[in-house]
């Protein structure tokens, strides 16, 4: 198990049991996480499971690859910070993640 | 038994179970409007998931039928590309409109970049307001009990009124838009034969219409419309020097924002009506409507296809798709593609995961007004639960010839007051 800790834009958390091996957009959605879509189901393809990684956790979590970056280049609320959770597999060395969720999925 | 003319003979279309695999062509506008391109497509997915045909009005294509695989071709940008054509058919060299929907990168993403805050949700939230009164005011107005066009009193109204709004023309110009509309999307690129210089002909008064209010919106502060922010972007700022880049975007913008919606709306309600226990499950519990629409948006698919064109040549499920050959995305097939989608041939309000749909594209050229649109058909079902105790089909549907849009240009109703 994996703890990860969401935060919703209004500032609501929802802390969740992850398993290692499935993606932080997957721990999202069997967990009921609003404000996660998903639209595509996890192909880096629709830009809808948007979130903000805590700074702290940036080594950790790794960078965002080419077709990642093409998807959320045409967010209004890009970040540094920011990445696809479907593209993030969750590890036990995740454990304790924090991210945040932006305003709006788009 | 009565002889069939000809005429109806011409007009019968096929079993196609009955036709030989390799010569099947789903690309003929009449299977669309006839609505018997399903047991076409089910055939497809079936026996050929990934299909080339020979010969058509439109030359030889590949036909993609099967969700996931629609996901993986309109996720590689890199190798099918969308430059100058993205439907079926080719435009003439001298009538092709530049549109960045029909852009590779970087061009795509810069002119998409500077329009789309238009449509972001920050803005749309602020045209919240003003979108329920306006929808509300159309139906406090439509005739009761008495049959009407709902595709003309409702689904074309809210429409051209929401595309107004985001152009920010004058109210009492907004006609313009559906008409403009209509005229680009009858094209022979689609499979409708009409005269093309007349539509393009139409088309330039469009451009000039537009052309005046970029002049105007340049001299004025930057603002959210399209034009203005066009006008105003550093990328974008001289596409007024290049006539046909404008009109391709305004036709883009246009069409993206008319037919889609317009035949969600209308599809919303032949829908409920030929599925009366949804229509019950919605009106016992009105917070399905967000889930219902996704799945309005799934079962209808406004845009039946999308097209890309090999690049190089790529090994594809055992087929090898050549440099430079068409590769249409058929949405409308994915869309009902069981391995995917539960029970994909009904209309179920409260779907699991309906939001998992192909209508809207994925990839980078993903629709840009998808909230746009789900906002509009979200308002419309709340205000008519508020007013309506039934919206009752009550004529047979027609449909348009075409394989692009899949729309309706008649739903005759009556509505009935609560």
């Amino acid at each position: 198990m994996v703890k990860v800790v969401f935060i919703e834009h209004d500032g609501n958390s929802h802390e969740v049991n992850a398993y290692a091996g499935e993606s932080l957009m997957e721990a999202a959605v069997s967990n009921n996480v609003p404000g996660i879509d998903a639209d595509c189901g996890g192909n880096c393809a629709c830009a809808t499971c948007h979130v903000f990684i805590n700074p702290e956790w940036i080594s950790k979590v790794g960078e965002r690859r080419e077709m990642e970056s093409s998807m959320l280049e045409f967010s209004e609320n890009l970040k540094p910070t920011s990445r696809l959770a479907c593209q993030i597999e969750v590890s036990e060395e995740l454990d304790g993640l924090i991210v945040e969720l932006p305003e709006a999925q788009y | 038994m009565k002889e069939k003319t000809d005429v109806e003979e011409k007009n019968v279309i096929p079993d196609p179970w009955s036709l030989p695999l390799e010569t099947l062509d789903v690309s003929k506008a009449e299977i669309f409007q006839s609505n018997q391109h399903g047991e076409y497509f089910r055939r497809l997915r079936q026996e050929s998931p990934v299909h080339f045909c020979q010969e058509s009005q439109f030359g030889p294509f590949w036909s993609i039928t099967k969700f996931n695989d629609i996901v993986a071709i309109d996720s590689d940008h890199k190798r099918f590309s969308s430059d100058t054509n993205i439907v079926i058919g080719d435009a003439l060299p001298e009538l092709v409109t530049p549109m960045f929907i029909a852009m590779d990168e970087p061009k795509h993403g810069v002119q998409r970049k500077t329009v789309q805050p238009a449509v972001a949700p920050t803005q749309l939230s602020e045209l919240e307001v003003l979108i329920r009164q306006r929808v509300g005011y159309i139906l406090d107005s439509l005739p009761v009990n008495e049959e009407f066009n709902w595709v003309e009193l409702v689904s074309k109204e809210i429409t051209t009124q929401m595309l107004a709004t985001l152009f920010d023309i004058p109210f009492e110009d907004r006609h313009l838009l559906p008409y403009w509309s209509d005229v680009a999307t009858t094209s022979e690129t689609v499979g409708i034969e009409v005269d093309m210089n007349e539509r393009q002909r139409v088309l330039e008064e469009c451009l000039a219409y537009f052309s005046k209010l970029w002049h105007e919106r340049a001299a004025e502060p930057r603002k959210f419309d399209f034009i203005s922010l066009f006008a105003h972007g550093e990328e974008t700022k001289n596409m007024i020097n290049d006539p046909m880049e404008f009109l391709g975007n305004l036709i883009l913008l246009i069409v993206g924002g008319n037919d889609t919606t317009r035949n969600s709306i209308s599809a919303g309600v032949v829908e409920l009506n030929r599925n009366p226990k949804e229509y019950d499950k919605l009106k016992s519990d009105p917070s399905l409507i967000p889930n219902m629409v996704s799945e309005i948006i799934r079962y209808q698919t406004p845009l039946g296809h999308m097209r890309r064109t090999a690049l190089e040549d790529v090994e594809f499920k055992g087929h090898t798709i050549h440099k430079g050959d068409k590769v249409v995305m058929w949405y409308v097939s994915g869309n009902r593609d069981e391995e995917v989608i539960e029970n994909p041939d009904a209309f179920i309000i409260d779907r699991n995961k309906a939001r998992h749909h192909l209508s809207f594209g994925f990839g980078i050229h993903r629709c840009m007004g998808n909230r746009v649109g789900e906002m509009q058909l979200r308002i419309l079902w709340e205000e008519i639960l508020k007013r309506f105790d039934r919206i009752e089909l009550t004529g047979e549907p027609e449909r348009v010839l075409s394989n692009f849009v899949m729309g309706y240009s008649k739903v005759p109703v009556v509505v009935h007051k609560k």
